[in-house]
């Protein structure tokens, strides 16, 4: 730190604990999240329930790194919606998408 | 941080621009409608996988007996077994899972040289962008060990054998390795692009270039990214290797 008394002035502030320590937890919880989705690969049979489970846990894990890490739970909430709100287009295209494949599928075989 | 929506910026009235809605910074909101489109993107990649891989036939039998085959699309756990130093070893999803952690840790890393950037603290900064920077070059190492591996496969396999590309592999259907280059790829070359602009960050820093700026609201932005590469990779690992 001693650098920084360079050429300009700064007052370096000291470490905000509660901050890093929420941080740290954070990263905890992806990382639990993550080792019960492996464990979940190897202890359960293939089927919808199996995905369903997958792809909540997965959205459980967009919602830390978005909300905590990108910050943006604390945003302006017309921020925060102007995100949200156009994410539903994915979720429209994935149902669209994945019914027009088995649809294929049902013709091909 | 950005808790004060409407403040009026300095030196412009009401009616020229003087206030921000969102609360936030030009180069900030960009960086999040960039984030927002490129969402677009690799959830189209991931889709259209999707798309493809249920126009496929699936395999019905048990795990244990799988083969790959040409007639119905691979299991993925069967595919992606193999851990560097540990030949012949079946462990399935281990290397990614491996890959998963790095990058995780990466985040984590970035978040909090982002925190040391608030409290104007260019050592601590530097310190977590450096941590930041090897995280993303262990990730693309992996990555290049695991498309390495992907493409060469295991020695021994017969003379049949034949490597992965766009046009056969040996997994199953031409359609299953061009969605691994593509959306592997893809996700890569973010990475890749996201550690050329740590370093960018890393280097201002070190050269004071904050400092002398009075924030250091680049890496809060360069921070975005970093973590929206992390998230792409938490779908890609749950729709690609998991399901």
């Amino acid at each position: 730190m001693e650098h920084s008394e360079d050429h300009v002035h700064v007052t370096v502030l000291p470490p905000d604990k509660a901050k890093i320590k929420k941080l740290w937890t954070v990263a905890g919880i992806l990382g639990i999240v993550t080792a019960v989705e492996f464990v979940i690969a190897f202890t359960m049979g293939h089927g919808p329930l199996k995905t369903a489970i997958f792809v909540g846990l997965t959205i459980v894990k967009a919602g830390y790194i978005v909300g905590e890490f990108m910050h943006l739970r604390y945003e302006v909430k017309v921020l925060f919606w102007s995100i949200l709100i156009p994410l539903t287009f994915i979720a429209w295209m994935l149902v669209a998408f994945i019914y027009e494949g088995m649809s294929i599928a049902g013709v091909r075989f | 941080m950005a808790s004060t929506a409407a403040a009026p910026a300095s030196g412009r009235s009401e009616w020229d621009g003087g206030v921000a809605p969102m609360g936030a910074s030009y180069g900030k909101l960009m960086m999040w409608f960039f984030l927002l489109s490129d969402a677009f993107t690799f959830s189209a990649l991931l889709i259209t996988y999707g798309l493809v891989r249920s126009s496929h036939q699936a395999y019905t039998g048990e795990v244990e007996n799988f083969v790959f085959s040409q007639a119905y699309w691979p299991i993925p756990e069967k595919v992606f077994e193999s851990v560097p130093f540990l030949h012949g070893v079946s462990l399935p999803l281990v290397f990614v899972g491996i890959m998963t952690f790095i990058l995780i840790m990466s985040s984590v890393t970035m978040v909090l040289a982002v925190e040391a950037g608030h409290r104007m603290d260019r050592a601590t900064v530097e310190k977590w962008m450096l941590w930041t920077i090897l995280g993303g070059l262990a990730f693309l190492g992996c990555q290049a060990w695991e498309w390495t591996h992907f493409i060469h496969g295991v020695e021994g396999e017969g003379a049949n054998f034949v490597h992965a590309g766009l046009a056969h592999n040996p997994y199953g259907p031409p359609d299953f390795a061009a969605f691994f280059f593509f959306i592997t790829g893809f996700h890569g070359f973010h990475v890749f692009s996201g550690v050329c602009f740590n370093f960018l960050i890393y280097y201002n820093t070190v050269m004071g270039v904050y400092e002398r700026r009075g924030h250091y609201e680049m890496v809060e932005k360069v921070g975005l990214y970093w973590h929206f590469v992390d998230l792409v990779w938490v779908f890609v690992f749950t729709f690609f290797y998991l399901v």
